[in-house]
This record gives C-alpha cells, sequence and structure tokens, in this order.
C-alpha cells in the first residue's frame, strides 16, 4: 500500500465582506404585501452561529397575524392570481433575475445566519434557488403541457414551513411551484434563519407582485403548528423532521387538506471494489460534509466492499485532514458553523452513542474557532446495522462507515431503514450501477455523484423520508388539483 | 336419491392459501358462513404481502400486464358465481372491462409518469415510475364486488402487493374473486384478501408500519378517515381516498413512487 503523506498549508485568511448586506435591528411580518409588527409585540433573536452574536431581532407570529395572512393570501387569490398565467410567468422570471442581481447579499447573509461556508451559499445554494424560479416561470403559462388531460387546478392557500440547512433553496422550492400553479401562500422560515426570508420579501416588492400573493411569517414551533391547523390553509408543504412531519399528518387527518412532507434521511453511499475511489472520496465527503452534515439525503451511511475498504479508509481519512474548519464567510472554508447550540448539543450526543456502541472514531486534527457552534468532520468505523448512529439521522458532519461482501448485501443494508429519501452508488461497471440504483428504495439515487440538485430534477422520499415530489414537471402536482 | 352437494367452506386468502381465520370465528351473508379476519389475520396478510411485493415486483412488466390479464379470463370463466355474489351480469361486465383495462398500464406507467430532466450539468437524469410496496386497502363494499376489484387492480397495476378488507356485505363477491387471483399466476403474497367486520381490523391495517400506502373508501364517514388518518400518520404512511368506481390513470398513480437517477456524462 502507497504510504500516505499528510501535509496541511496553512491559508491566509481571505473573508468575505459583509459590506454587501445591511441587516435591520428588528424584522417584521410581511403580510398583504407591507411589513406589520406582531399583534402580540413578541420578537425572538437570530444569531449568527459562528460567533454567538445577535443578528437582529424577528417578529414571532401568533394566531391574530397568522389570520391576517391567511386572509391576505386567500383575498389574493380571489384576485384573479390564479388565472392569469401569463402574469404569474413574467412575475416569477423578475423574481429569479432579481434574486441573480442580488446573489453576492443573499450568499453573505445566509452564510452569516445560518453558519454554511460562503463556498456553498455563493455557488450552490443562491444561483440553485434562483434557477428554482426561473424554471417554474415557464411552468407558469403552459400548465396544461404538464398535464394534458382533464382540469388542473390550484388548490388555494399554500402553507409553506420550511428548516433551517438551505433557507432561501428551500424557500423557492416551496413558493416557485405554488406560484408557478397559481397559489398563494404563507411561508414560515425556521426560527434559527429567517434573515434571507425576510430579504426575499424585498425581491417580492421590488418584482411588484400583487400584495398578499406571497406572505413571509416568522416564528418558531408554536407558529407553525398554529398555521398548519388554520382552517383557511388548503394546502401545506412542509420540510423538516420525521418527527415533526408525523405531527402534522395527524393534525390534518380527516381534514383533506392536501399534504406533502420531505422529511428525514439516512442514506446509504455504496462503493464498490471498481469505484474509482478517488471521485468516490470526493463523493463521499461532498456527500457527509457539504454543508456542515445538514442534509436530509446526506451519504451518512458508507457502505464498502470489503476489498477496498482499507485502501478507502486510509485516501478517506487523508483527505478528511485537509477538510478546513471554520469562518463560514471565509472563502476558503470547507465546513462551516453547526446551525444551532441545540443542534451541535444533539451531535455531540450522537458522537458520545457511536463510542458508547463500540465504534472507533475519527476526527482530523482540525483547530476549531473558540467562539460559535462547530464540530468536527468525524467518522465512525466498525459500525453495525443495529448502532444508533447507523439508524438515526444525526444532521450534523458525521459518518457511519460499515463494510459488505456482496451486492446483495449491500442492498439490503441499504435498504434496512424506515427512510428512504436518497443513495448513493460508486462503480464503475454499468450493469451493475443500473441493477443497484432499480433495487434502492429511495426517491433519488445518486450514481458515480452526490448531492446534486436541479429544479428539472425531481426530489422527494420514499417510506419515512415523506412523500411528494418538489422538482421538476412531478413539483407541480403537489400544488394542483387534476381531474 | 339424489347426490348431495359437495359445499364449498369460504376461507381467507393469505399468501396464496386458503386459510380459516386464526380466531375461528365466522360471520353469515344470506345464509352462509364466511371467517371473520381477526387483527393476527391482517398481520399475518401485511407479512406475507411484504413477500409478495418482492416476488410481484420483480416480475417484468410485461408480464405483471399478462398475470393481471389472466384474472380478467379466470374472472369471465366465473361470471355465474360472480353474479351471484354482486348486482348481476352488468357490474361482472364493468369488472372485467376494468381488469382488463388496468392490465395494459405496468409497461406504460413509466412512459406516462415519468421522464427525463434537462438538468444543468454533464449528467443524465432520468425519473421513473417504481412501486411503492403495500399497500393496505379498505375497500369500499358497495358495489360488492367492483368495489374491492376496482381498488385491487390499480394498485396491483402499479406492481405493489395488496391486503385487502373486504367487509361483510362484498364476503360472497370476495371468495370467488379469491379463487381467480388464487388461478391467474399472480405470486404468492402480492394479493391477500380478508373478510368480516372492519371496525377494528381497519386500525390494525392503518397503524401497521410495514404498509406504504392506505387506500380509504370515500364512502366511509369523515370520523372514521380521520382515525384511520391519525393512525397512518405514526408510519408516514401514504393516504389515498378514492371512489369505488373510479378507472382512472390517477388510481395507479397515486401507489408508484417517483426515483429519480442521476449519472455523470463525460468522456
Amino acid at each position: 500500500m502507497t504510504e500516505v503523506v499528510a501535509r496541511t498549508w496553512d491559508y491566509a485568511a481571505a473573508p468575505e465582506s459583509r459590506d454587501a448586506v445591511t441587516i435591520s435591528p428588528r424584522y417584521e411580518l410581511w403580510i398583504d404585501g407591507e411589513w406589520s409588527a406582531p399583534e402580540a409585540g413578541e420578537y425572538f433573536p437570530t444569531v449568527d452561529p459562528s460567533s454567538e452574536q445577535e443578528l437582529a431581532v424577528v417578529a414571532a407570529a401568533g394566531a391574530a397575524d397568522i389570520d391576517r395572512a391567511v386572509a391576505a393570501a386567500r383575498t389574493a387569490f380571489e384576485r384573479g392570481w390564479a388565472s392569469d398565467h401569463t402574469g404569474r410567468a413574467h412575475y416569477l422570471y423578475r423574481i429569479a433575475r432579481i434574486l441573480q442581481t442580488r446573489a453576492r447579499e443573499f450568499a453573505v447573509l445566509e452564510s452569516l445566519d445560518g453558519g454554511k461556508p460562503i463556498r456553498e451559499s455563493r455557488d450552490v445554494d443562491i444561483p440553485l434557488a434562483a434557477a428554482h424560479f426561473f424554471y417554474y416561470a415557464g411552468w407558469a403559462d403552459k400548465l396544461e403541457y404538464a398535464f394534458p388531460h382533464g382540469t388542473r387546478t390550484p388548490h388555494g392557500v399554500a402553507a409553506q414551513i420550511i428548516p433551517w440547512n438551505f433557507p432561501l433553496l428551500m424557500l423557492a422550492w416551496k413558493i416557485a411551484p405554488a406560484l408557478a400553479a397559481g397559489n398563494t401562500v404563507v411561508l414560515k422560515p425556521a426560527e434559527t434563519t429567517p434573515l434571507t426570508a425576510l430579504l426575499f420579501c424585498d425581491v417580492v416588492r421590488e418584482a411588484g407582485l400583487p400584495a398578499g400573493v406571497v406572505n413571509i411569517i416568522t416564528g418558531g414551533g408554536d407558529t407553525g403548528a398554529a398555521l398548519v391547523r388554520h382552517p383557511g390553509v388548503e394546502k401545506i408543504a412542509f420540510t423538516g423532521s420525521t418527527e415533526v412531519g408525523r405531527e402534522i399528518a395527524r393534525a390534518v387527518a380527516g381534514r383533506g387538506t392536501h399534504l406533502t412532507l420531505e422529511l428525514g434521511g439516512k442514506a446509504a453511499n455504496i462503493v464498490f471494489d471498481d469505484a474509482a475511489l478517488d471521485q468516490a472520496i470526493e463523493g463521499i465527503v461532498n456527500g457527509i460534509y457539504f454543508n456542515q452534515g445538514h442534509v436530509c439525503c446526506a451519504g451518512s451511511r458508507l457502505l464498502v466492499q470489503e476489498s477496498v475498504q482499507e485502501r478507502l479508509i486510509a485516501k478517506l481519512t487523508d483527505r478528511m485532514r485537509r477538510l478546513r474548519v471554520g469562518d463560514p464567510l471565509d472563502k476558503n472554508t470547507d465546513v462551516g458553523a453547526i446551525n444551532s447550540r441545540a443542534q451541535l448539543n444533539r451531535i455531540s450526543t450522537y458522537v458520545r452513542y457511536g463510542i458508547e456502541d463500540g465504534a472507533e472514531i475519527f476526527q482530523p486534527d482540525c483547530p476549531l474557532p473558540a467562539h460559535g457552534y462547530f464540530h468536527p468532520p468525524t467518522m465512525f468505523t466498525g459500525v453495525t446495522q443495529s448502532h444508533r448512529i447507523a439508524r438515526e439521522e444525526i444532521f450534523g458532519p458525521v459518518l457511519a462507515v460499515l463494510s459488505f461482501r456482496t451486492a446483495e448485501e449491500a442492498i439490503a443494508m441499504a435498504n434496512n431503514t424506515r427512510y428512504g429519501l436518497s443513495a448513493g452508488v460508486w462503480t464503475e461497471k454499468g450493469s451493475r450501477a443500473l441493477a443497484v440504483a432499480q433495487a434502492l428504495r429511495a426517491g433519488v439515487i445518486w450514481i458515480n455523484t452526490f448531492n446534486k440538485f436541479d429544479p428539472s430534477s425531481p426530489f422527494g422520499g420514499y417510506r419515512e423520508s415523506g412523500f411528494g415530489r418538489e422538482g421538476g414537471r412531478h413539483g407541480l402536482e403537489p400544488y394542483l388539483q387534476l381531474t | 336419491m339424489s347426490r348431495l352437494t359437495v359445499t364449498k367452506t369460504n376461507k381467507l386468502f393469505i399468501d396464496g392459501s386458503f386459510v380459516r381465520s386464526e380466531s375461528g370465528h365466522t360471520f353469515t351473508v344470506a345464509g352462509e358462513r364466511f371467517p371473520r379476519a381477526s387483527r393476527k389475520d391482517v398481520r399475518d396478510a401485511v407479512r406475507a404481502a411484504r413477500g409478495g411485493y418482492v416476488r410481484w415486483s420483480a416480475l417484468t412488466p410485461y408480464n405483471r400486464g399478462q398475470v393481471l390479464y389472466r384474472l380478467a379470463e379466470m374472472l369471465d370463466a366465473r361470471r355465474d358465481q360472480l353474479e351471484a355474489g354482486c348486482t348481476g351480469p352488468e357490474e361482472v361486465d364493468r369488472c372485467i372491462d376494468r381488469v382488463v383495462w388496468y392490465a395494459g398500464w405496468p409497461d406504460k406507467l413509466t412512459q406516462v409518469l415519468g421522464s427525463s430532466n434537462a438538468v444543468a450539468g454533464p449528467f443524465l437524469n432520468y425519473t421513473t415510475a417504481e412501486p411503492m410496496g403495500v399497500v393496505g386497502i379498505l375497500a369500499p363494499t358497495e358495489p360488492p364486488l367492483e368495489g374491492p376489484l376496482s381498488r385491487l387492480a390499480a394498485v396491483l397495476a402499479g406492481g405493489n402487493a395488496a391486503v385487502v378488507l373486504a367487509g361483510e356485505a362484498s364476503a360472497p363477491a370476495a371468495m370467488v374473486l379469491a379463487e381467480g387471483l388464487a388461478t391467474s399466476d399472480l405470486p404468492a403474497g402480492a394479493a391477500n384478501l380478508l373478510t368480516g367486520p372492519t371496525q377494528e381490523t381497519a386500525k390494525v391495517l392503518a397503524a401497521h408500519l410495514d404498509i406504504d400506502a392506505l387506500d380509504l373508501d370515500t364512502a366511509a364517514d369523515l370520523e372514521r378517515l380521520a382515525e384511520l388518518e391519525r393512525l397512518a400518520a405514526g408510519g408516514v404512511t401514504r393516504v389515498v381516498r378514492q371512489g369505488a368506481t373510479e378507472q382512472s390513470l390517477a388510481c395507479v398513480a397515486g401507489f408508484v413512487e417517483h426515483k429519480t437517477v442521476w449519472h455523470p456524462r463525460g468522456i
């Protein structure tokens, strides 16, 4: 075996300027095309997870505010939003173009509020968000081509709740298809990452959307729970934990509300012995350390064929030593800040479980900043299928490595989970790649790549990873009543 | 002296076999005894369906279509018995025609529901319609044959296995249907048919963590639908509500998963 020589270089700090963005000390609710204070007068802080400094206070929407937002969305819906197909297309195109123009502002704000590396918010989150609006803009006046049979009618008011891992991108995944299909929306961003959704209100204003078509209300879990229970809501789209997804499904049981859920995952990333190992290493790293592992489709279970395990782990540990953890705004940073104190605690708990259950831990010797919520890239080897770190979603930079001998065994292990959002397959043999992709019970299969997203590509899960698809023609369907 | 007729013992249809209810209970419709499925029978049927799903979904779509077409043939051969168990010849005609209609879908689903996606990068990207898994069906009981048969045919056309709760009034028709299923080359466990009151068994089925979807009878009262949907939420089980007499692609599409596959393009 080749000896791996670990060398590290010091990089000069290369921080992106914060000047691109102006943060207000206080944010209100965006209802009916204007800012309005929450009736109960309550606000909560949002912090920069890399410094633990407060960035702003944000309104906590209560029942009365939700009533106003849903009513505004209802009125806007009835004012002809659904019938102006060309208008909707043009508004959505405008939003896409404005997001592109203001991309730098959004990227910096996303990294400040959420902790993700600027390289990712600049190169992935914001461009993809704009692309989603551009893609669905083109559907708004072509719905009869998407669903040529029967009739297609928007539901009305869509309540949308999004997570903190890809704040603006998830907003785009929700709002773009909903508006294209002719619905109006009330969207609640995550409690810890509201700022880009609030900046998006200014894009809505700049694009000149009719008042009430897009309403953004901020708050915590209580606000979300009240929103999904509101009787004026015809459609609910939720992305978040399986636990909350279940609660929502229970809450709307029997009501006939249209529901789509995009929930957790515990994806298997399967590496066969004939895989191009260096490419696989990049895919594994991207699969689990992209966005600090705060990714529902993260490749958190690495299944390696026994004959290459030793070689692969040597390469992987070497690669992990080169990951740079630190300031999210630094353009060299690979792994940014964990999104919140609560999430950091959760990750630490799972790391302890991994050790307690008998797996072997590896963490590169990387310096972590003195302040803020940071966690080193972590890998466990010697993991078995019964270990908690192999069964439960950690939502952090923690990889569980398991080994297999045959393809049948790998498929069985990969499918041995309550989840089914994504999976990865690494092999140079085409027939094997296609057969394994077919046998895997997951909604997105990446062969010789991982964590790739595109507005034209349907995304969503099997089993407890939720139901419904976002992206592509399929992503319009949850927002239309088809007959 | 006239010959004594050999009467049929009605049984549940689980895992390709005709079995009595493990509970030993029966109920009566029009003077005839039928097995009353228990909670345990439901659990046994779900386990059988999981195995049946593996066998059924592994067949080629062309093959699945032929098996469904053979089901239509087998039902046609039992017209007299079916007519006796339902509203009459017109219902039987409708049902057989419907099975033929669904028999044409398995090898066309992906062409109609799937897509090739033009992503902004050097990747092949396609979406196919895949079987969802095991579907629990609370069958409409009116019309007695059309209710269970319509729902089952759509679910099977999607490549899924099913556990059908046929209720009480449908029992005579369901028995004949089971015999049609048993002789149509459907793999064991792909379709399981249980008779008897559904008040309790439907709850067991809805809450079962090894079903992927639940097909609810729209004729059931709202309170009951709400209770079953709440139970289904525990496993993030998909819930579909469809009418007894509906024949549409949507009835199949509700029970497929869309799978998207990415592969790089490069020289």
